[in-house]
Parts: structure tokens; C-alpha cells; sequence
């Protein structure tokens, strides 16, 4: 290729490019960037009676995000119900993230450490699941832990319980739900870095009189720990902003903060609120995000020295 | 005899890994063998029959959901993927342009912000369209649906360019060709098992999409899954099964093709 391209060579190339984007760009104006502009603008209206919004400016969505003036007394205070749904929301997030690294570590290194030809196999069967509806995959776990469900009913017949446990409906339901839902999200980046772990460093640390524990502690774990940010923060993301599994695994009281932003367009009546709430949750993801670049960047930086 | 050391062993991690599979695997088998339940427990097993595949297909309402849904993802599959593969020539194998980075960023904004942020973006917006235009129809949600599609569309076919020897291009012009008949001739033939991957996950992403759907949707556009999601807050019976075995078969068959797709050797 040329790489001094003539100017009408160049304008030309320029125009073709715009031209192939347009498609594209106009979709993602239309129903990705540009709504998002609006809901900048909606976080800071009054909101209408009936739902929807009065084009008048008020500071009132935001404040009510963190805090609330008392009806009565006009005094300041937090805003409880938000903030604990928003401390819900980060504790259940990062414990899925914990328990989805406990057990997507071992499994990505046991798919790396399989011969070369079944690792894709391996990879298969962990993809499967990850593309098959999100809404099943929930519905499955709900009806394995239901009162009635497979769980209880083992339990119950070999004895170890008189009745069934209430795991339904629970924090721990929406934790499990997630770990199951976004495992693969942990694993696939892991067995990325797994899969370029030169052995021989391990077999040196063997040489040396390490132990299994030191070996792995000090050696593996150093060496793919970029993978275990990357999978960490790509669990911690979707974890966030879950809807479809505290909906159907918490039963309507153990909210997070999707569903109480859903609150906001239904019940709530309050499109500013839902709107600075939506601005919140997308703010703190934006940080995660760029912790993610970061680590994903360095690794890159890494595999080239 | 010694035993041989095995430097990749580590303790309980074998266990481990097969525990995970077990659990990414066992709730989705009993969903799919309750499907089969002669009774109407999805938890007691009460015999083998077909009985609640029969009863959804004959339920209007989940015919309705099941074409509905199908027409949103053809055409929004068929949509992003257009704009897509556009997207990706424009992005791929040129020097570093001034708003690539932004072009970029746009193309997987659906891939980074929460699907409720999106979800609430697109009901106010359509709102504002709605009131103003009085259109309801299903255009609303094909165009949210491949919005969102674009990136699934776009990242495989981009890697396939990446990946494409330049070669046989610089080969076709040398004797002549137009650059219509090179893309034509050369470029999309050695594409097309991007793009076919691309469109089949764009696919299965808009049919399986949950969150979107259940706040674009005007009265009566249920799609399979948002009518499942309504279903769940009644009693539940394996008709649901029955319809998520299919949509799961549907989704499995796809994934493993796309998985072969991808694989094709340049």
C-alpha cells in the first residue's frame, strides 16, 4: 500500500469512509448514544405528575439520589432506602465476583493444562451455557432451589433436613444466581493468560523446592494476573447493573439498583430520579471500565517484552 | 517405581473444575428433563410426554410471542449486521484516522453500559417519538434490538479482516480489477464466514435479549422471553420448560456452528 497517497486519493478515501460508517453511526445516534444525551437532560427536570417529566430545571433527582429532606421538618438527612440498595448492590457484587474467582480459577487452569487438542472442547462447553438465554438460565436456578425443588428434595430425603430450607427469595438466591450467570465472564479471560503460562518457570520453581501452594502463590498466580482483573471486573460490571436475576431470585424485596432504577419509570413515577440513578450506576461502571483498560493494556504490554 | 512428578498438578483444583461443570450444567439438564413431565410439577416426576410442548404450541399468546420474536431478529440481525460489516471496512486495515478512537467507541457502547441504562435511555426517548408521532409498532423495538446487535456483528467480522492476507487484493488490482469487483470477487468471499458468524450471533442475541424489550415494548409486543419473565410471577408449570428447551436448542445449535465458524482457517 501507498503510503503517500495523493490528496484526491486521500479525500476520496475519507469520503468512502464516512460513507460505510453512516449506517452504523446513524443506528447508534439513534438508539445507543443519543437517548443517553436525553437522559442526561431528563436527571435534571421536575418530575410530572402521572410520570414523564415537567421542562422545568431542578437540582432535586441528584440530591434525592444520596439524600432526603424530612416532609415535616424540612431537615437533611440520607437517603436510607437508596443507599442500602446501592450498598446491596456493590456487597452482592463483589461477593459474586470472589466466589465466581474461587471457582473459575481452578477451572481455567484445568482447561489449560489439558492437552491442546481438547482445550477447545473444554472451552466449548463453558461457552454453551454463557449463550444460552439469561432469562432460562435464572429460571433454571430458580426452579433447582424452589421450596419444592431438586435441592430441598435430596436434602430432605437423605435425611440431613426435616424441612426445606427458604433459599428462594434470598440474598444468597441472587448471589448464586450471578455466580452462575457470569462465571464464563471469569473464566474466559483467565484461561487467556493461563494458556500463554510457560511451564518451564513452573518446573524451575520446582527445581528450586517450592511447594504446590508457593509455586502457585508466587509463580502462576503473578503471571496471570492480569486475566483474574480482567475476568474480576468483567463479573463485577453485570453484577451492577443486574435486573432479569434479583428480579426473579430476590421476589420483589431484596431490590438492587436495577431494579429499583426500573422502580423510578413504574410505580416511583419519578423519571429524574431513575435517571440520575441510571447516571450513577453507568458512572461507577465508567471507573471499573477504565480499571479494566488499564489491566487488559498492561497485559498487552507484557505479552509484546 | 517412582511416580512420575506432574509439575501441573495442584491440589483439589482438578475437583474443582469438575464441580464447575457440574454446576454450569445440571440446573440446565433438569430444566430441559421437566419439560418431559407427564404431571404439571416442575419438580415431581410423573412420566414421560410431550404434553407441554403441545400446550405451547397451541397457547395464541406464545405463537404470537414466538413470531414476533423471530421477526424482530431477522430483521435486526439482518439490520446490524449490514451496518456492521460497513462499519468494519471502515475501521480495519487503514492508517489511524482522526475519530477512529470514537467511531470505536461508539461501535461497542452497547457492550459497555449496563443494559438497564440503555433499557431506560431508549423508554424515554421512544417516548418522546411516541407522543409526538403516534407510531407503536415494532419498529421501536428493531431498532433498539440492533443497535445493540452491532457490536456481536461487528467484532467477528472485524477479526476476520484483521486476520486477511492482503495479497490477493494487491493481486486483483495489479491485473486490472475495479475496486467494486475486488470487494466483490476477493474481499467477500473471504469474509463471508465473519459475517455469517457475526449475523448468527447478532441472532441469538436479539432473540434471547430479556431487558430492553420488557421496557421498549408497547402493549401487547411481548416477545417469548418478556412473556416467560410475566409467566414467572404466576404459578409455574413446565410450559415454560417446554418453550425454554426450545429457545435453548435454538441458541446451542447456533453457538456451536458460530464456534466452527470462527475456527474456518484463513
Amino acid at each position: 500500500m501507498a503510503d503517500d497517497l495523493s490528496p484526491a486519493r486521500a479525500a476520496r478515501e475519507r469520503r468512502s469512509r464516512l460513507l460505510l460508517l453512516t449506517p452504523a453511526m446513524i443506528i447508534l445516534l439513534l438508539a445507543a448514544s443519543g437517548p443517553l444525551l436525553i437522559v442526561l437532560i431528563y436527571s435534571f427536570l421536575t418530575p410530572g405528575d402521572y410520570g414523564g417529566v415537567v421542562w422545568k430545571f431542578s437540582w432535586d433527582a441528584w440530591f434525592s439520589v444520596v439524600a432526603e429532606r424530612d416532609f415535616f421538618t424540612d431537615e437533611l438527612s440520607f437517603a436510607d432506602a437508596h443507599l442500602s440498595i446501592f450498598w446491596r448492590s456493590v456487597k452482592l457484587s463483589l461477593m459474586t465476583t470472589v466466589a465466581a474467582l474461587i471457582f473459575g480459577f481452578p477451572t481455567a487452569y484445568f482447561i489449560a493444562t489439558r492437552p491442546k487438542r481438547s482445550r477447545d472442547f473444554w472451552m466449548l462447553l463453558i461457552m454453551i451455557p454463557f449463550w444460552t438465554n439469561l432469562l432460562i438460565r435464572t429460571f433454571a436456578i430458580m426452579e433447582l432451589i424452589r421450596a419444592e425443588g431438586t435441592v430441598n428434595m435430596l436434602l430432605l430425603w437423605t435425611g440431613i433436613i426435616d424441612e426445606p430450607i427458604q433459599m428462594l427469595f434470598t440474598e444468597f438466591s441472587i448471589m448464586l444466581g450471578m455466580v452462575y450467570v457470569y462465571l464464563p465472564l471469569m473464566i474466559l479471560p483467565i484461561y487467556a493468560s493461563m494458556e500463554r503460562l510457560d511451564f518451564s518457570l513452573v518446573e524451575a520453581a520446582y527445581d528450586l523446592y517450592a511447594t504446590r501452594w508457593r509455586v502457585l502463590r508466587r509463580v502462576i498466580f503473578p503471571l496471570v494476573r492480569p486475566g483474574v482483573i480482567a475476568g474480576s471486573i468483567l463479573v463485577f460490571i453485570p453484577c451492577l447493573g443486574a435486573y432479569v436475576t434479583p428480579r426473579v431470585l430476590g421476589g420483589g424485596k431484596n431490590l438492587m439498583l436495577g431494579n429499583l432504577i426500573e422502580l423510578q419509570f413504574g410505580q416511583g413515577r419519578n423519571w429524574p430520579l431513575g435517571a440520575a440513578l441510571s447516571l450513577s450506576l453507568l458512572a461507577i461502571v465508567m471507573v471499573a471500565l477504565i480499571f479494566y483498560v488499564r489491566a487488559v493494556g498492561r497485559d498487552g504490554e507484557k505479552a509484546h517484552g | 517405581m517412582a511416580r512420575t512428578f506432574d509439575i501441573r498438578k495442584q491440589t483439589g483444583f482438578t475437583a474443582l473444575a469438575i464441580t464447575c461443570f457440574a454446576v454450569l450444567y445440571m440446573p440446565i439438564v433438569l430444566l430441559v428433563v421437566y419439560s418431559f413431565n407427564a404431571g404439571s410439577s416442575i419438580a415431581i416426576w410423573e412420566g414421560f410426554s410431550f404434553r407441554w410442548y403441545a400446550t405451547a404450541w397451541d397457547n395464541d399468546q406464545v405463537q404470537a410471542a414466538t413470531i414476533r420474536s423471530l421477526v424482530i431478529a431477522c430483521c435486526a440481525s439482518g439490520i446490524a449486521t449490514f451496518a456492521a460489516v460497513l462499519a468494519a471496512l471502515a475501521t480495519t486495515r487503514t492508517k489511524p484516522w482522526k475519530g477512529q478512537t470514537l467511531a470505536f467507541a461508539m461501535v461497542n457502547q452497547p457492550l459497555m453500559v449496563p443494559e438497564i441504562v440503555t433499557a431506560v435511555a431508549l423508554l424515554i426517548f421512544f417516548a418522546m417519538i411516541k407522543v409526538s408521532t403516534g407510531y407503536t409498532g415494532l419498529g421501536y423495538l428493531i431498532l433498539a434490538h440492533s443497535a445493540f446487535c452491532i457490536p456481536f456483528a461487528y467484532l467477528p467480522v472485524r477479526a476476520r479482516l484483521q486476520g486477511m492476507d492482503l495479497t490477493l487484493e494487491q493481486a486483483a488490482s495489479d491485473l486490472y480489477a475495479t475496486p467494486f469487483q475486488i470487494f466483490r470477487r476477493i474481499t467477500l468471499p473471504q469474509l463471508f464466514p465473519g459475517i455469517l458468524a457475526g449475523a448468527m450471533l447478532a441472532f441469538v442475541i436479539s432473540l434471547d435479549d430479556v431487558v430492553i424489550t420488557e421496557f421498549v415494548k408497547s402493549a401487547g409486543q411481548d416477545t417469548l422471553p418478556t412473556y416467560m419473565l410475566g409467566q414467572l410471577r404466576r404459578v409455574v408449570t413446565p410450559e415454560i420448560n417446554a418453550i425454554s428447551t426450545v429457545l435453548l436448542a435454538i441458541s446451542v445449535v447456533m453457538v456451536i456452528a458460530f464456534f466452527f465458524l470462527s475456527r474456518v482457517r484463513k
